[in-house]
Formats: structure tokens, C-alpha cells, sequence
């Protein structure tokens, strides 16, 4: 399964960190500290892979693309296949930009609630959903929709009524 | 151009993450990362090469230059338009959060230092604490605050304060506000978190709410918030929704309750032939899911599914020929991420079994055939089908296929793929070895790290050899590990020493440097290249190279190589000990290897008449000057010191003591550490001893022989009997007596002086050895008087307690109070037992029939406990005993160095013995030595028996302050003879500690092991090398300091509170045992 999913950019900040088993928030961050270290010190030309075990455990491998100013790692174990993951990166990616309209890093940053999103129709519960990036965008736009409907139903009365109760 | 002539000048000249402005790091920010990818892997990296560059060198210009006139005119026009975009979002609050927000990710994002972030984030915690719990928070509002609480917590600051909003928040029936909560919730808490109980409920309706969203929203958290206890509540909601309209809820709800798999198996295990249903859901989306569980399933037991094997195949086929609709291809692949599955789930399935292999075949070559190589996911694929070959029972044309892809892989450009193809190297191999021979070069290519690479954008930026992979590389070396022969072992552990040395990540270092270890012990060629190999391990990894090794490098030398060479054995020794005293100067050398060096110089030093016993002395007393903050090596080096000197004189030399070895004496019997003392007087009486007794107790190159126990103490029997018509009681055994007797006995010993507001228990001052034949029968009956709890438990936090000092002594100096403490506990496992055994054992008149090596054994126990302060109780060392055991067996006095650990479960000899031998050689001092006799006390079965828990406790003790005076007075005086082999100490220890959990002693044993604290580096360094004791070692060591901390002050409090309640203290404190017992 997937254990974790980190976007972070080329100075180390964290953009998103999402881990699908529970670690307490220092340990993320030692955790994301200790993968940057790892990453910024790989040299390009390299493969994306990464054998994670000193710092996630035993059993660990670490795929990681780096696109413009960020750094998209999944870290995940022997039941994924490397190739494939890093395909998932891109399947992320790709269905980021179709989000943002040629996403940057600032989108990213700004949004991170529908990154979570996103990351939630591609991957549920470490286990791979969804491989479509048009499929992604169809649950994500359906989101989006109803949600918008229901602010429009229940946010907007609610929040005049308690601004006429005020 | 000269814009990019300048750039690549500033590139060089700057590291690589170094800061830029916030401004250079905005408009790099909005790169669209869409640049950085295409279809084709050579110009993809091409392209993001140049954008990487573009946008670095620009970065770097603005920064040096700050002209931004310039700048401009180098933006392109696209990089304008971002930065318009980013000022859009800026000023009109982008994507509809508020100002605040915005500037809060600004101004973070603008921060110099960590400090000033951090700074800026705790003003945002204040505010948000201020006004998240203001009334009447408008619900956009506190959205987005929540959503600034998340953010605050991935930069890693605490927001629990927020949690409770979130929790509520995903009680709102407005979608938006709903999704947010169990986003945030799903973030901030784990599935024990206690606010999890407020979310369940929610939950539960939610699951049922007829908004598939609102369902799908539910899933997510039911996957990261449900445990094992309210996977219940749930779990019916969950199942029903496997019946849900949208393939996408199906599909969630598969997944959820595979996790619920996942976490408790038992809870869904009726549930299997659910996820077999779903395979044939008419969904693929739902098919492909319910693949996962079965995945598990089928990797914790494949018979129970090989039934699917034909289901599996025709899936797998129907897929790979493209019968799935359009949308779940992924670049031109159909479902791949199924395929790979699949193919996981066969190989699973058909490893050794033939009869489900056969079905495979097809599919496979057709896979094989088709699939499209030029893709990644292709690849995948393709290495998913090789490890199914591999793994699945082997068939010559796909093995020849896998064969094919797999050089393909090796001689692919990008580094992922020979990643890839190394990995399916090693899986191949196991098949069929020859298979690598034609993939040597890629394979040491893969090593070396690739050529030079040619540099983008026509300029060469970086003219340097390409950087080599480390994972690729580390890949490799597990290949070259699985192919290693005794044919090519010298080449690869030379390259993998070669990498060890140049790694700096310890963690890949340790695993290294053991794999070394296993394939030069299982293929060395010759000893010599053995112990080269050993020493170049040690060299550069010692500290990080795991004890066993060092121990197992000390018995193979001891040992020699199996073959009853003795001619082989002592040339291995000699060119061990030859390359040492070269080594031994170098300065810095690891402890460990230092350690092993001292042993073997110790033990085989002198062994072949090539060196003389004062040059390795001087040699040793060399490493103990240069490594004087060492103890351990220390320890080992007078040690080998006193060897080497004790063969000297065995062998009827007359030895002369160089001067710094002399001083090195004088300095470690002041030494602050008790095993260091030990050691140096350890020597200095051994040096006194006669010829004849030197060569009984410090045999030859004895290590590696083995050393019987007695273990029924049979030798004991006719004292035993003696002690009986004496009129001493019979032993009872512990779980016969009664908690509260322990109690009882080691109370009033111990309280007598320093207390008297507890209560008396005067009548059980039996045990006390010089009183203790004549008032025997007392202590038994009274304590079966008093209130018995029979518990062990309650027994041990009796101890605890009364190992404090009491309330009212408080006052009292701590060193004072702790020493106390300390004291007690050291006794306690002695005079807590009122047996008549110990009574009988405590008399100087003892005289032990065949038993004399337990004997022994106790002398030396005792005599080692009493250099520190602490330990002083002990240490009345019975000399009789020693004396009579000396004149009894000298020599065979190792035997009860063996004796602990052999108490665990019969070791292997051979493992043992190295060090055994020499604890045993330390150990044989005092038994030679018949001056150091005196009368008193420590009753032999009770250190024999250390590995024994039972029989330990029953021992019977001297007064402890009345032994503490003796060893004070005459502790200097006649300790020369009476220290003796602190070594044991720490095994017995051990021994000691490892078996009394069991028969619910430990407190006990903890006391003892806290005492000991200062020991500890003993306790580890030399704590017996078999395997099963590392275990325990590893438990040991880890207690004393949890002890050590909270113990005094904690203890002390629940002392005092349970008097305000009304209860002697030593009756109870459960709690505080438990507290540290953690």
C-alpha cells in the first residue's frame, strides 16, 4: 500500500503531506525533513527511486518526480511496483494542471484543500482508486458542483440568519 | 546569450538550494510544472532541464544583480503572464479566501529563517486561538480558519487546540463545510484519538445519507478513523454501500472495508466472500478494487484462493486485449495498474505449484508479447510479468522472455529502468544463475555510476562525470550479494568495502558491512583474507557493526575454521594477531574492534613464541592510554593484559611488569568504574598467585572448551543434610511462601536502623545470616501470619517500595537516601529469603562436596559486587568459601562463569564459550587464592543459581550495613584477593534477570540491574554473545534508565500518598510499580 504522499518544494517546505497511517505531526516533520535531505542531494540524471527503509522502516521504497519547483514523492511498499507509482505521480500531476490550468506551485500552495481532494479520488486508503486523470476531474468537478449548490442552499440563509440575529 | 553565459557563471558558483528572494521564488513558483513533463522521457528532461535552468539562472540574476529592468527584459512572455497571475491572486484574494489567509501563506512563504516562520506561525496560532473560539464564528469563517489550522499544522506546528471545530464541523449538513471537517479531522487525528468517539456517530448517518458525496466523505474517514473497537458500528453501513448505485461508492467501500482488513482481520472475516463477489462486479473500477483485499488474502494464505487462479487469468487477459472501455486506459495501457495487480495476485498463486502455474502461461506470453516497452507503465508491466515468471512455477519460454525484458531494462538509457532490471536480475537468478554472465558489463555499469553525461541547451553546464546513482548502486550490491560465490566473493566484498567506506548514510552502512561479514564467513577463501576482511569491516564500521559480530569474529578466531587443523588454527591465530599489532597503532580505531583486537592479542598474543608477553603488554597498555575514555576497551585490555601475563607465568616465566603496565594498575584500582577496579586488582592477585594455580584457573587457549553445571546442586546435598541435623529448616520454595513474608524479612532488615514509624516486623529478622539457625522456624510461620498476598506482582512492588527510603527520611541527603535505596534493593533478592538453605549455606563451616565450582561461582559474584558503594552488601565475599572452593577446583571455577548462559536455554556451546573463556579465566582468581578467605556469608546456591530466579531468591543474606562495614574496613585491605571477576557480574545479571520475569521476581532484578547502573557498559559489553541473550541485553539495558529517572521523586509522592490514606507503604504501590515498570 501507499504509506505516505508528500508534495514539497525545492526548499524543503512542505505543501502537502498526507500519510495513511497516523503519525504524530513531529514525527511528519522529522519524516519530511529527512526525505528532503535525501532528495535534494540526488543528482538529476538519476532514477526516481529511492530505498526509504532508514527512514520510513523496513520494507520502504520512496518514488519521486520533480517538476519545476516541486518535489511530488509517494512512499509506499513491496506490494506497488516502483514504474507504476511514479505513473501515479504523473496521473496526479497531470490531473493538477487540468485542475488549475497549467498548475504552479502557487496553486498548490493556495488550494491545498482541493489537493487533498484531488489526492483523495486518486487515492483512497493507501490503495490506488483511480488512474484517469479525466475520471479524477469528473468526481473532482462533481465536488466542486455540489458543493456550491449546497452553499447556495444552506450556507448563505444560515449565515444571513445569524447575521439578522446579530 | 550573455544573460545565460552570466547565469551559468552564478550557477557554478552557488550551492544548490541555496535561498533566493521571495520574489525570484514567486515567479518560480508559477512555472507551470505541465512544462516539466511530455511523452517522451529524453525530451522531458530535456525541457525541464532548460526550464530548471531558466528559471534558476533567472532567479539567481535578480537576486545578484537586482536589476529589474533587466530582469524584464529576460522574462519571457509567459513568465510575465504568471507573474500578472500571481498578482492577481494576491490582491483580489485569489480563489475566494480571505486576505488573511492569503497573507498568512505569504508572508511564510516570504520568511528568511525558520525562526521568523515559526514566529509568524505562533502569532497565527494566537489568533486563531482568539477568535476560533469566539461566538458566533460565521461558518465561512471558521472554514477557513480550520483550513489555516491544517496548514499551520503540515509546517509542523501544534494544532490540537482546533481539533474539537473540525470534529464539529463535519457534524454541518452543508457539504462544503462537511467535506472540510473530515478532511481536517482525517489530518489531525489518529484512530485512538478520544474525539473520535463525537465522530462516529456522524459517521454512521453520514454513510446512510442519500448524497453520494456525503457517503464517499464518510468512507474517506471511516478508512483513516475507524479501529479496531468501532469497526462495528460501522462496519453494516459499510457493507450495505457494496450494493450502492455509484460504482464509486462501491468502489470506496471495497476499499474501506479492505482496510478494515487490514486492521483487524477477524472483524471482516466473514466478509471474504464479499470481496470474491465483487471481483465480479460489473464495474471494473469496483473489479479492481476488490483486487486489493484479495491481494492480502491471498498473501497470507494462497491455498485459500487458488480456487480464483482461472478467474484471475481470464481477467487478466480480457484486460491486457483491451476489452475494458477507453477510460481506463492510461497512456494507450489498459488498466494497468489492474494488470499489475493481477499479475502480483498470480505470482502469489502460482509459486511452486505447478498444476496453477500451466494456467498462467498464456497470458503471460501474450503480455510479454504485446505489451508496449516503450512507455513506462509499459514497463511496469512488463517487470510485473517478470516477477510473476520468477516466482511462478518456471517455464524455459518465459523464462527466456523475462530474459529478453530484462536486458532490455540493463541496457535502457534511463536509470529507472536498470533499476528495474537489476531488481529482475536478482529475482531471475535465483532460476537460473547463468543469466547474469551476460549482463556483467551493464551490471558494473551500473556501479560505476554511467558515463560522462552531455549537458543540455547546448552549452555544457556542469562538465563532470555524471553523479553515480546511489540507489541504482545500492541495488546492485543486493545483486551482487544474492550472486556472490566462493569464486567471486574476494572482488565483490572488496567493492562493497570500497562503497561502505565512501557511504556516509549509517544506516546503509551497517547493513553493508554485516552483508560483508556473512559472505566472507560463508565464502572466504583463505583465513588470512578472512581477518583482512574482518579488520577492513571494522576499521570503517565498527561502531556501527552489530556486538554478535565481534563476537562471532572472536570465536571464529578461537575456534578456528571447523577443520581439525590445529596447524591451520594456530597459522590463522598468528596472522590475526600479526595484523592487529600492525593495525593497533592507527590512531581512531572503533571500540568494538578495539575490543575484539585486546581479546585476541590477550588470548593468542604469545600463543606462537613470536612476540614476548611484554611487547603485546606494552601494545596493550597503549590502547588503554590512547582510548582512556573508553572503559569497555579498558576493561578488555587489562584483561588481555592479565592473560598474557597469566600465560607468562603458567608456562614458568618469570614476568617483570613494565612500568606503565604498573601504572596503568595503579590507575584503574582508583578507578571510578567498579569493573575497571575489579579488573586491575583481579590482576594484581593473579600476578601473586603460584605457578601451579595460574595454570589452573587461566588454561591455555581454553575458550572455545565447554564447561558443565550442575544444576541440581547434587554437590550441596550432604551439607544440605548436614545444615538439617543442625537444625536448619528446609528450603521452601518461592511460590510456597507467601508475598508478605518477603516483605516482612526484608522490612525489618533493612528498616531496623533508619526507620521506625513503619511497621515492625521484628519477628522476621531471621534471615539475617549470624541469627539465623537459631531462630529459623520463626520467620515461615509469622509470615503466613500476616496478611498473605500471594501475587508475585505484589510482591515485586513491595519491593519497590521498600527499597525507598521513607518519608520521614527525606530530609535526608539524597546520596544519602539513594544509596539506601540502592542497598536494599541490591540485598533484597538475599535476605528476602528466609530459607533455611541460605542459613545453612551462610555458615562459614560449609563444606561442599562436589559443588565447589558454585561455589566459586558465588565468591566471585559476591567479591565483583562489592567494589562499589552500592554493591557493598554483596560483598562480604565469603572467603571461606572462596578458599575452600579454590582448594576444592581451582581450575574448573569457569564452569560457573559458563553457568549463566547456559541458563538460558542451552546456548550453543560454541557461541559461547569465546567469551566465556574469558569471564572464566577472570573468574578462576579467587578460587586459587586461598589468603582471601574469611568468614561470612553469601550463601553459594544463591549465586550459582542466579541463572534461577526460585533458588536466588530463597537465599538467605548477611546483614547488609553489617557487610557494608566489612567491606569498608577491610574492603581495601583484602581486596586484592577478593576482586575477582567483575565480568561475571554482568552475565549473572543478566542470567538473573532473564528468568525471574517469569517467576514474577523482576522488581527484584530491576533493583539489582538499577543498582548496577554504573555498570551498565558492562552489562552490554560484555554480556554473553550467544543470540538468545541479546534479547535480553537489549531489555536490560533499556529498564535502569526508566528507573533511574522518575523512580526517586515519583515513588516517593505515592509513598506519602498512600500513607494519607492510611496504608504502610510497603504494602502497597502497585501503581508505582507499574509506573516503572512502564
Amino acid at each position: 500500500m501507499i504509506r505516505a504522499v508528500m508534495v514539497m518544494n525545492t526548499q524543503g517546505k512542505p505543501r502537502l503531506a498526507k500519510f495513511y497511517h497516523y503519525l504524530p505531526p513531529e514525527k511528519q516533520q522529522e519524516l519530511i525533513r529527512s526525505v528532503f535531505a535525501v532528495l535534494s542531494n540526488r543528482p538529476d540524471n538519476v532514477s526516481d527511486f529511492v530505498e526509504a527503509d532508514s527512514i520510513f522502516g523496513p520494507d520502504s521504497r520512496l518514488v519521486y518526480k520533480h517538476y519545476a519547483t516541486l518535489y511530488f514523492v509517494f512512499v509506499f511498499d513491496s506490494s506497488e511496483n516502483e514504474l507504476a507509482m511514479l505513473d501515479l505521480i504523473q496521473v496526479f500531476v497531470e490531473t493538477l494542471d487540468k485542475c488549475f490550468k497549467n498548475v504552479c506551485e502557487l496553486d498548490i500552495v493556495f488550494n491545498f484543500t482541493k489537493i487533498h481532494t484531488v489526492l483523495d479520488e486518486i487515492v483512497f486508503g493507501g490503495q490506488v482508486l483511480e488512474t484517469s486523470s479525466s475520471e479524477v476531474m469528473k468526481a473532482v468537478e462533481e465536488i466542486a458542483r455540489l458543493e456550491k449548490a449546497s452553499n447556495a442552499i444552506t450556507l448563505v440563509p444560515k449565515s444571513v440568519s445569524s447575521w439578522q440575529t446579530r | 546569450m550573455c544573460f545565460e553565459k552570466l547565469s551559468t557563471m552564478a550557477l557554478l558558483s552557488l550551492p544548490r538550494n541555496r535561498r533566493c528572494s521571495f520574489g525570484a521564488l514567486l515567479s518560480s513558483r508559477t512555472i507551470p510544472l505541465k512544462r516539466y513533463w511530455s511523452e517522451s522521457d529524453d525530451t522531458s528532461k530535456e525541457i525541464r532541464n532548460q526550464v530548471r535552468e531558466r528559471g534558476q539562472c533567472w532567479e539567481i540574476y535578480y537576486e545578484d544583480f537586482g536589476a529589474s529592468t533587466v530582469l524584464q527584459q529576460q522574462l519571457n512572455l509567459e513568465q510575465l503572464k504568471t507573474i500578472g497571475r500571481e498578482l492577481a491572486m494576491g490582491s483580489q484574494g485569489g480563489w475566494g479566501l480571505s486576505k488573511e489567509y492569503l497573507d498568512l501563506v505569504k508572508s511564510i512563504g516570504e520568511a528568511r529563517s525558520k525562526a521568523e516562520e515559526d514566529r509568524i506561525v505562533l502569532h497565527e496560532i494566537e489568533t486563531l486561538k482568539r477568535r476560533i473560539t469566539e461566538p458566533d464564528v460565521p461558518k465561512r469563517k471558521m472554514k477557513e480558519f480550520i483550513i489555516r489550522l491544517v496548514y499551520i499544522e503540515m509546517l509542523g506546528h501544534d494544532a490540537s487546540f482546533g481539533y474539537i471545530h473540525a470534529v464539529k464541523m463535519t457534524h454541518d449538513d452543508s457539504l462544503l463545510l462537511k467535506r472540510t471537517g473530515y478532511l481536517a479531522v482525517t489530518l489531525f487525528l489518529n484512530e485512538d484519538h478520544e474525539l473520535i468517539m463525537l465522530i462516529v456517530n456522524t459517521i454512521q448517518k453520514d454513510l446512510k445519507s442519500d448524497n453520494y458525496l456525503v457517503v464517499c466523505a464518510a468512507l474517506t474517514a471511516v478508512c483513516k478513523l475507524i479501529n479496531e473497537e468501532t469497526i462495528p458500528a460501522v462496519l453494516p453501513q459499510v457493507v450495505e454501500l457494496l450494493g450502492h448505485g455509484k460504482e464509486a461508492v462501491r468502489k470506496k467501500a471495497v476499499m474501506a472495508l479492505h482496510r478494515f482488513h487490514q486492521r483487524a482481520p477477524p472483524a471482516v472475516a466473514h466478509l471474504v466472500s464479499s470481496f470474491r463477489k465483487k471481483l465480479c462486479d460489473n464495474d471494473p473500477g469496483v473489479m479492481g478494487a476488490s483486487l486489493c483485499p484479495l491481494y492480502d488474502l491471498v498473501s497470507a494464505d494462497p491455498s485459500s484462493l487458488k480456487d480464483l487462479i482461472i478467474s484471475f487469468v481470464s481477467i487478466l487477459k480480457q484486460v491486457a486485449e483491451h476489452r475494458l472501455p477507453k477510460s481506463y486506459d492510461y497512456h494507450n495501457m489498459p488498466a494497468p495498474f489492474i494488470q499489475i495487480r493481477l499479475l502480483k495476485i498470480l505470482a502469489l498463486l502460482g509459486s511452486g505449484d505447478k498444476h496453477a502455474s500451466e494456467n498462467m502461461y498464456t497470458v503471460l506470453s501474450d503480455i510479454f508479447r504485446k505489451c508496449d516497452s516503450s512507455s513506462n507503465i509499459g514497463n511496469s508491466i512488463l517487470y510485473e510479468c517478470v516477477c510473476c515468471v520468477s516466482s511462478i512455477y518456471p517455464n524455459s519460454k518465459l523464462l527466456e522472455a523475462a530474459a529478453e525484458v530484462t536486458s532490455r531494462f540493463l541496457k535502457g538509457e534511463s536509470h529507472n529502468l536498470k533499476y528495474m532490471g537489476i531488481d529482475a536480475l536478482g529475482r531471475l537468478i535465483k532460476i537460473n544463475p547463468d543469466i547474469a554472465e551476460e549482463h556483467q558489463l551493464a551490471v558494473i555499469d551500473c556501479l560505476e555510476g554511467g558515463r560522462c553525461r552531455e549537458e543540455f541547451m547546448g552549452t555544457k553546464l556542469i562538465a563532470k562525470d555524471a553523479d553515480p546513482d546511489d540507489t541504482l548502486k545500492r541495488k546492485t550490491f543486493e545483486l551482487l550479494y544474492k550472486m556472490t560465490k566462493s569464486s567471486n566473493v574476494e572482488v565483490i566484498v572488496d567493492r562493497m568495502i570500497d562503497y561502505m567506506i565512501s557511504i556516509t548514510d549509517n544506516h546503509y552502512k551497517t547493513e553493508i558491512a554485516s552483508r560483508c561479514v556473512e559472505l566472507a564467513e560463508q565464502f572466504a577463501p583463505s583465513n588470512q583474507w578472512f581477518i583482512q576482511t574482518m579488520n577492513k569491516v571494522f576499521e570503517h564500521a565498527g561502531d556501527l557493526v552489530n556486538v554478535k559480530v565481534a563476537h562471532n569474529l572472536m570465536r571464529l578466531i578461537a575456534e578456528g575454521f571447523g577443520e581439525d587443523d590445529e596447524g591451520a588454527d594456530s597459522q590463522l591465530r598468528s596472522s590475526a594477531v600479526e595484523s592487529y599489532l600492525r593495525i593497533i597503532g592507527e590512531p581512531k580505531l572503533p571500540s568494538l574492534f578495539l575490543q575484539v583486537i585486546c581479546w585476541v592479542l590477550g588470548e593468542y598474543g604469545t600463543a606462537d613464541g613470536k612476540f614476548s608477553a611484554s611487547y603485546i603488554a606494552g601494545k596493550l597498555c597503549d590502547v588503554a592510554e590512547a582510548y582512556s575514555n573508553d572503559n569497555a576497551v579498558k576493561a578488555y585490555a587489562v584483561t588481555a593484559i592479565m592473560k598474557v601475563f597469566a600465560f607468562e607465568i603458567a608456562a614458568g616465566r618469570r614476568i617483570e611488569l613494565l612500568p606503565e603496565c604498573q601504572s596503568l594498575i595503579d590507575e584503574l584500582s582508583a578507578s571510578h568504574s567498579t569493573d575497571l577496579q575489579q579488573r586491575a586488582y583481579e590482576m594484581q592477585a593473579i600476578l601473586e598467585l603460584d605457578v601451579h594455580a595460574v595454570e589452573c584457573i587461566m588454561p591455555m587457549d581454553a575458550s572455545c572448551e565447554d564447561i558443565e553445571v550442575d544444576k541440581s546442586l547434587s554437590f550441596l546435598n550432604s551439607y544440605v543434610q548436614q545444615s538439617m541435623e543442625n537444625g536448619a529448616q528446609p528450603y521452601i520454595p518461592e511460590h510456597e511462601r507467601s508475598g508478605m513474608f518477603n516483605i516482612g524479612s526484608f522490612r525489618s532488615e533493612d528498616h531496623r536502623e533508619t526507620s521506625s514509624h513503619a511497621l515492625k516486623f521484628e519477628a522476621y529478622e531471621l534471615p539475617k545470616p549470624s541469627v539465623a539457625p537459631k531462630s529459623l522456624p520463626v520467620p515461615h510461620s509469622s509470615s503466613t501470619e500476616l496478611v498473605p498476598v500471594p501475587e508475585p506482582t505484589y510482591v515485586q512492588e513491595v519491593h519497590q517500595a521498600a527499597s525507598l527510603p521513607p518519608v520521614s527520611d527525606a530530609g535526608a541527603a539524597e546520596l544519602k537516601l539513594r544509596l539506601e535505596g540502592v542497598q536494599k534493593k541490591w540485598g533484597r533478592p538475599t535476605y528476602s529469603s528466609p530459607s533455611p538453605s541460605a542459613s545453612s549455606s551462610s555458615s562459614s563451616s560449609q563444606k561442599p562436596v562436589n559443588g565447589v565450582t558454585h561455589q566459586n561461582g558465588l565468591g566471585n559474584l559476591s567479591s565483583q559486587s562489592r567494589d562499589t558503594s552500592y554493591n557493598s552488601k554483596k560483598s562480604q565475599v565469603d572467603p571461606e568459601k572462596q578458599k575452600l572452593a579454590a582448594s576444592l577446583f581451582g581450575g574448573s571455577s569457569s564452569k560457573t562463569e559458563k553457568r549463566p548462559s547456559s541458563s538460558h536455554k542451552t546456548p550453543k556451546p560454541s557461541s559461547s564459550s569465546t567469551i566465556d573463556k574469558s569471564h572464566g579465566t577472570t573468574a578462576k582468581v579467587p578460587n586459587a587464592d586461598p589468603a582471601s578467605q574469611k568468614a561470612s556469608q553469601p550463601p553459594p546456591p544463591d549465586l550459582l543459581d542466579l541463572g534461577e530466579s526460585t533458588v536466588s531468591e530463597s537465599i538467605p543474606a548477611p546483614d547488609p550495613f553489617k557487610q557494608l562495614e566489612g567491606l569498608m574496613e577491610s574492603g581495601q585491605v583484602s581486596s586484592n584477593d577478593n576482586h575477582t571477576a567483575a565480568t561475571t557480574n554482568p552475565i549473572d545479571l543478566m542470567g538473573l534477570y532473564s528468568n525471574t520475569p517469569t517467576t514474577g521476581s523482576s522488581g527484584n532484578i530491576l533493583d539489582l540491574a538499577a543498582a548496577n547502573t554504573g555498570d551498565m557498559n558492562l552489562l552490554s559489553e560484555f554480556s554473553n554473545p550467544v543470540s538468545k541473550n541479546t534479547e535480553t541485553r537489549s531489555t536490560s539495558t533499556a529498564l535502569p534508565p526508566t528507573k533511574k529517572g522518575p523512580n526517586p521523586q515519583d515513588s516517593l509522592e505515592k509513598d506519602a500518598v498512600a500513607r494519607q490514606v492510611g496504608v504502610t507503604p510497603s504494602g502497597k504501590n502497585p501503581n508505582l510499580f507499574r509506573d516503572l515498570f512502564g
